[in-house]
């Protein structure tokens, strides 16, 4: 219990000294999960808007495809990015494992199809005849899916919201492609899980302290967004 | 002009338009009167491209665009606006709402600077430039979405049941502004409704749609007056309804048998042709009997069997020999001392019935 205390004391000193370690890892895991929400968002809103206004064959299984990966265990994610970007993968001539840039990759392919799935919902949310007045009004389909997600893009902001979220916290892809090289590819969840291991607890408190104030504030964000 | 040559559509199983064609002059107001679900929306939507038939031609300007590429169905859509039941309103000011039609053409901004207060002039809202489109009134955002539909200065309106959900007043605009835009642009105007009167107030022609098909399409005078179906009859108010044989025909002045009992109708069929007779409540006068004759050719006595209010009109059953439907106002209706049980004369004109022969179909 006392290890716990001093545990918790030790770790509000390194936040408040601004410890340099602490410090460092935090950065570097905004950075990693910012840059993966940012691609991701590019590659997941268009590809929602093309399976939302497009018909076609299979469309409702691709859809539940999508849903089922909401769920996609970190590890897996981890495991099939490390398959394409280890030595003898078809990407291994990238030389892109155990670098942030992998860990960034890993993520994508982790909260992609989260934020597909949530692109979906929130244009669903515009209703279809909102859409055929966009179409009427002579808006060539670029045009209607321009329109369309701008009308619904405080609902695709919770996707990607929630997209980031999901990146930050997950700690398989990070361990399996980042491999925890300290000041390198050492990110807060990896960090927390090394430390943890080492005994090292008021430091995994501390880390710990942080990512659950990162969480807070995408959960205070997501609030703000879904009020307007 | 807008043409539909034997077109069909199907939602799944459930056919929704069976074998509809008619054409639509260049600047006429045309209208699509029918019950809800009759198939009027569709119909405008196909015309908008929205819908592809399920087999059939639609015509723009002697083009088929039922199989057109979509690239080339932009183009022909461009000549066209239309504007739905539910007004929608997309987000920011009014001004940005009516430019998007605008915009979506690649007009330059000068042009836009002046085209959309010119259109929101037209439909009285130009004050409304920087409002919010969210935060108008069902009314006002109607109008808007007119504003937004002719700002594009279409050559074809399509305007789909505007005035459903608004008030008297708002209506009054709409309906007015639908023909300023017949007159002083020769705007082909395409409007459904389930209002009659509407239909009879704005349109050059229309047609009534029952169940997917079109029953009879005309003058507002040929439909109110001369159904040429049961359904039509129904649908435009056309309470009496009558089933007879023509017994004589003295130069196009016939007489009918009607269950025994006989009225006089112009018509041209010959004796012995089974005939459905229309007449339109409206068309009963009744009188105190004074012993004098009235200038109609039916004139009969009837026993009052029911009477409804109607607002300012009452709406009574008559037993006069043949089951009749009267609609006269109220006023006229307590200077008569009429009322229920009360026995008088009535009477009606024979161009007043309109004479139908009757098929098997019927």
């Amino acid at each position: 219990m006392n290890e716990i205390v001093e545990g918790f004391i030790q770790a509000f000193q390194l936040i408040a000294a601004l410890d340099e370690e602490v410090l460092e890892i935090t950065v570097r895991s905004l950075l990693i999960s910012l840059s993966a929400t940012l691609i991701g968002s590019l590659i997941a809103i268009p590809i929602g808007g093309f399976i939302h206004f497009r018909e076609f064959g299979g469309k409702r299984g691709l859809v539940t495809i999508i849903q089922t990966l909401y769920a996609l265990p970190t590890v897996l994610a981890g495991l099939l990015v490390f398959l394409l970007l280890s030595r003898s993968g078809p990407f291994g001539f990238l030389r892109l494992m155990f670098t942030p840039t992998g860990m960034i990759i890993g993520q994508i392919v982790l909260i992609i199809p989260l934020m597909i799935g949530m692109t979906l919902i929130a244009l669903s949310g515009v209703s279809r005849t909102k859409q055929d007045t966009v179409i009427s009004l002579g808006a060539s389909e670029i045009q209607t899916i321009v329109v369309i997600v701008k009308e619904a893009r405080f609902a695709i902001l919770g996707g990607v919201i929630l997209g980031f979220g999901r990146a930050i916290s997950e700690v398989g892809a990070a361990m399996m492609i980042g491999g925890n090289i300290r000041g390198y590819t050492r990110v807060l969840t990896t960090a927390i899980a090394l430390e943890t291991s080492m005994g090292n607890l008021s430091l995994s408190i501390a880390l710990g302290i942080i990512l659950l104030a990162i969480a807070m504030m995408v959960t205070g964000i997501l609030f703000l967004v879904q009020e307007r | 002009m807008i043409g539909f040559d034997r077109v069909f559509m199907n939602f799944g199983e459930k056919e929704v338009l069976k074998d509809v064609s008619f054409t639509i002059d260049h600047g006429e107001i045309f209208t699509f009167i029918g019950p809800s679900g009759s198939g009027k929306t569709t119909i405008l939507r196909l015309i908008d491209m929205l819908e592809r038939p399920t087999s059939g031609g639609i015509f723009i300007d002697g083009t088929d665009i039922s199989s057109m590429k979509d690239r080339d169905r932009i183009a022909v859509r461009r000549t066209m606006s239309m504007v739905f039941q539910k007004p929608s309103p997309l987000r920011g000011s009014v001004f940005e709402n009516v430019a998007i039609g605008l915009r979506f053409r690649d007009i330059g901004n000068e042009e836009i600077q002046a085209r959309v207060p010119e259109a929101l002039d037209l439909v009285g809202l130009g004050d409304y430039q920087e409002r919010k489109a969210t935060t108008l009134s069902g009314g006002e955002m109607q109008r808007v979405a007119i504003a937004r539909a002719i700002a594009t200065k279409p050559d074809i309106l399509l305007l789909d049941e505007p005035t459903a959900n608004l008030d008297p007043v708002s209506t009054e605009t709409i309906e007015r502004l639908v023909s300023t835009l017949k007159d002083r642009f020769g705007i082909t105007v395409v409007l459904s409704t389930h209002d009659m009167v509407q239909g009879q107030r704005l349109a050059d022609r229309m047609a009534v749609v029952i169940d997917g098909r079109i029953g009879q399409i005309g003058t507002s005078k040929e439909i109110f007056y001369q159904p040429m179906t049961r359904a039509v009859a129904r649908m435009v108010g056309v309470e009496n309804i009558l089933e007879g044989t023509i017994a004589r025909n003295d130069q196009g002045l016939a007489s009918i048998e009607i269950n025994g009992t006989s009225i006089v109708a112009t018509t041209p069929l010959s004796p012995g042709t089974p005939v459905t007779v229309y007449m339109r409540p409206e068309d009963i006068t009744f009188h105190v009997k004074d012993g004098v004759r009235s200038s109609a050719r039916n004139e009969f006595t009837g026993r009052i069997t029911k009477v409804l209010p109607i607002g300012p009109m009452v709406r009574m059953k008559v037993d006069a020999g043949i089951p009749l439907i009267a609609v006269i106002t109220q006023r006229s209706y307590e200077e008569l001392g009429l009322g229920p049980g009360v026995t008088t004369d009535l009477a009606f004109k024979a161009s007043a019935i309109h004479v139908v022969e009757r098929t098997e179909a019927d």
